[in-house]
């Protein structure tokens, strides 16, 4: 009997029509545990380098984290995983909700798409039963809309689904899947699954998930549930409030705003409003808030409330999460937020990112103000901001004149612009586009996280260490005391030693040594999660989370049966590390495309930033390039990896 | 029959206080399984959450009494201008609908307060909603004594409801013969 995990995937050939179900190898979960290592293993294995993210050889997949339907509270995240059409690189991106539970119940831990239907289509797994039914009276309907339809035509009012709207049918690269209130938003999966002419899954699963050592196993589940009453409401001091308690940004409990407001950069990540927050916004904006707030929600099995039922009268219910209230309301220069509210509702119909959507328009703006778009470029459009946006909006999810430019991302609609307009995308990396975050000091652990993640996003790296130093010796000092989180006794000193001012302050200060050691257990965090499917916001993204370095290998063990231990679990970690590096070594990735956003921070160090590169990539075992070695791939088990790079000729002989 | 003091367990559930996770659905199918906590599977539990997110219905329902028939009529009720169907809060295990019933074999389930030997505390759902949509509280009633069946009479039931007395009855003998 396999424990945890079903030992079944699904393979969906969409030109030929053909299900199979296939038997899982047992070692690859001991390799890889599951969700991201299993699936990076799959992309590497199957899908050349050449591959382009459209061609019917891409294959995308949808994988469920190893300990994904147990109890163990919050494992419930699907990672979504093919070559992005916008970064070109491994796009991968993950939701929680319900639909990954309810998959393993159907007796599957992945969905693997191959080929391309030549029809629109949606895929129905019921158990056993999974057939592949037309979509056609579907198409253009939203994402929340086809959903609700699909549950209808089937007569399963539990079946979970996962749908694109109209972005992902037209193939926009942002792009998102869309499923109750999650969605898998980031690097455009949502185009590829467009591309392949899937326009949703809907699974319903009624059986049973095994756990190795139930006994001993429901013990820790319990601990991390009173753990989790214990430290949800206690908030860390002088951390913001929606980062100082668990879960993901508690934006929907929240009502003020000033930090976001005055802090973050409004437009095209451009301009700070420094006084904005006031009494009356202040009374406004709560209101807002308060009065098209339902129900604050969970994803499945977990008791934090990130999300919430958004209802606003005279438009269609949807679900909201995180940060996106404010991305359009502030990228379109909005001083009210029953705008964000409205807006992302139709965003999140059409099915599209909301960090990089209202980027991408406030940027379209900012070029037609400075003259490089044209006024015949947005004929017909409204000059108020609202009007602007929605405008926009509806364009580039149907592709249309500008829209169809501006639906690519900042990066590639600057290189079709030209005329200068790649100045204008100065908010990416790796063609990516961030957070609208403009700051002073460099940070140096911010750096290195930026600079190297994987996926280009700074959420999906940083977390389990204070992002500035406490003020006073008495917090750093009670932050240290109970902190059983952190890998070591070191990780306290630097925490103790971190101040605000003089020697001991950024950027020379956590030392280059420890930056790297503070990044690589960051990242190490989420690494784990995405194989095992926990929720980063029980995790790796908050301050002292319930699951950490020193009781998730026991979570797996007594799960799974697996023995796993602190240096096993590293080492899996170290191996999924470097098989997704590889895989985007492989298509191209250097040191070159390894750099945050020009104008992130305002003082910048240039030799100590080439030191902390140097240092990084020789601790993760790297070459100066960013490329694996092949004693490290080696040592991971990885040799097959390493051999491939000898023969491209990525890895080189003076390399050794 | 005579009179007897009883204990009776109430769970209060509070509509406004649920988020949707299942977590009292995880909860209660681990405990239910043999060996205990062995496996997991919320078709199995014996609490079940009617959940439509877009209509902001939250309502988490219990197993009851095993039902041959269903009703008759199909109610409706409009709280607080949300339409419920009859049918959801009620606890039958009953022919018209597929919750309540084990998924493999259809056999009825319902909800035992997690009587369990060492006793529990509280029902694992309440013990593990820990936004407190569902509480525990006891009270004393006096009632009158009555035979109760036990889990095995309860599915007993419901199959010869279904197949008649006989043709369980041969079953059965079938099955000791191989024995």
């Amino acid at each position: 009997m396999r424990y945890s995990e079903t030992g079944y995937n699904l393979e969906i050939d969409l030109s030929r029509g053909n299900i199979e179900r296939v038997e899982t190898d047992p070692r690859l979960t001991e390799h890889h545990l599951g969700g991201l290592g299993t699936n990076a293993k799959i992309l590497w294995d199957r899908v050349p380098p050449e591959t382009e993210p459209f061609s019917p050889d891409n294959l995308l997949i949808f994988g469920t984290g190893l300990l994904v339907g147990t109890p163990a509270p919050g494992c419930n995240r699907t990672i979504v995983t093919t070559y992005s059409p916008q970064t070109l690189f491994m796009g991968y991106s993950m939701m929680g909700g319900f639909l990954a539970p309810e998959l393993k119940h159907a007796g599957y831990d992945k969905v693997i798409f191959r080929g391309k239907s030549p029809n629109l289509v949606y895929l129905w797994i019921n158990n056993d039963k999974v057939e592949i039914h037309d979509a056609s009276h579907l198409r253009g309907k939203g994402a929340v809309e086809t959903a609700q339809l699909i549950r209808q035509e089937l007569k399963e009012p539990n079946a979970q689904v996962a749908a694109i709207g109209l972005a992902g049918e037209n193939r926009v690269y942002m792009a998102s899947i869309e499923q109750g209130r999650s969605s898998a938003s980031r690097l455009g999966l949502g185009a590829v699954m467009g591309d392949k002419r899937i326009k949703a899954i809907a699974v319903r699963g009624t059986k049973d998930i095994n756990i190795a050592r139930p006994a001993e196993f429901m013990q820790l589940c319990n601990e991390v549930l009173q753990y989790i009453k214990v430290r949800a409401p206690n908030l860390v001091p002088e951390v913001m409030p929606i980062l100082a308690g668990l879960g993901s940004p508690q934006e929907m409990l929240h009502t003020d705003e000033k930090w976001h407001t005055e802090n973050f950069m409004w437009g095209n990540a451009r301009i700070r409003r420094k006084d904005f927050w006031n009494k009356e916004i202040e009374e406004k904006w709560k209101n807002a808030l308060e009065t098209v707030r339902t129900r604050l929600i969970s994803c499945y099995n977990c008791p934090m409330k990130c999300g919430a039922i958004i209802s606003i009268p005279g438009i269609s219910t949807y679900m909201m999460k995180c940060f996106s209230k404010l991305t359009y309301t502030m990228a379109a220069f909005v001083d009210d937020l029953d705008f964000g509210f409205k807006i992302a509702q139709r965003a999140t119909e059409y099915g599209v990112d909301g960090f990089s959507t209202p980027q991408a328009m406030a940027f379209g703006f900012e070029l037609k103000e400075a003259g490089i778009l044209t006024d015949a470029d947005f004929a017909g459009c409204p000059t108020d901001n609202e009007g602007k946006f929605y405008w926009l909006l509806d364009r580039i999810v149907r592709r249309e004149g500008i829209g169809d430019v501006l639906a690519n991302g900042t990066y590639w609609a600057a290189k079709q612009i030209g005329k200068g307009a790649e100045a204008y995308a100065h908010n990416n990396i790796k063609k990516h586009e961030q957070l609208p975050l403009k700051l002073g000091m460099l940070n140096p652990i911010y750096f290195l996280m930026y600079c190297t993640g994987e996926k280009g996003n700074i959420t999906q790296i940083e977390g389990n260490f204070p992002q500035a130093p406490f003020s006073t010796m008495e917090l750093k000092e009670a932050f240290v005391k109970d902190w059983v989180q952190a890998p070591n006794d070191k990780f306290k000193k630097y925490v103790l030693d971190w101040e605000m001012r003089g020697e001991r302050s950024m950027p020379f200060y956590p030392p280059v040594d420890a930056c790297c050691e503070i990044v690589d257990w960051q990242e190490k965090m989420h690494y784990i999660d995405d194989a095992l499917g926990v929720c980063a916001g029980l995790s790796s993204f908050p301050l002292k989370p319930p699951y950490h370095i020193h009781n998730l290998p026991t979570f797996i063990s007594l799960a799974t049966g697996i023995d796993m231990d602190e240096a096993g679990l590293t080492k899996v970690y170290n191996r999924n590390r470097n098989l997704v590096r590889s895989i985007n070594v492989r298509r191209g990735l250097r040191r070159a495309d390894e750099k945050p956003p020009e104008d992130h921070w305002k003082k910048r160090f240039p030799e100590l930033e080439e030191k902390l590169l140097d240092a990084y990539y020789k601790f993760k075992g790297w070459d100066q390039q960013g490329i694996p070695t092949k004693e490290t791939l080696q040592e991971l088990d990885l040799a097959y990896v390493a051999g491939d790079l000898e023969q491209r000729g990525i890895i080189k002989n003076e390399q050794g | 029959m005579s009179k007897v003091k009883k204990k009776v367990k109430v769970i209060k559930i509070d509509l406004s206080k649920c988020n949707g996770c299942r977590a009292c659905e995880v909860i209660c199918s681990a405990f239910h399984a043999n060996p205990k906590y062995s496996s997991n599977n919320p078709a199995r539990s014996r609490i079940r959450l009617i959940r439509e997110p877009l209509r902001d219905i939250y309502l988490p329902v219990y197993a009851g009494e095993y039902t041959p028939a269903e009703c008759m009529g199909r109610d409706k009720y409009v709280i607080d201008g949300k339409e419920y169907s009859e049918c959801d809060f009620c606890r039958a295990s009953c022919p018209s609908r597929d919750v309540f019933k084990e998924p493999d074999s259809g056999l009825p389930l319902k909800c035992d307060m997690c009587e369990d030997d060492p006793p529990q505390e509280k029902p694992l759902c309440v013990q593990w909603c820990i936004n407190d949509a569902l509480t525990y509280e006891e009270r004393e009633e006096e009632v009158e004594e009555e035979v109760k069946l036990d889990d095995m009479e309860v599915g007993l039931e419901s199959m010869v409801d279904k197949y008649g007395l006989q043709k369980v009855m041969d079953t059965v003998a079938r099955m000791a013969k191989k024995e």
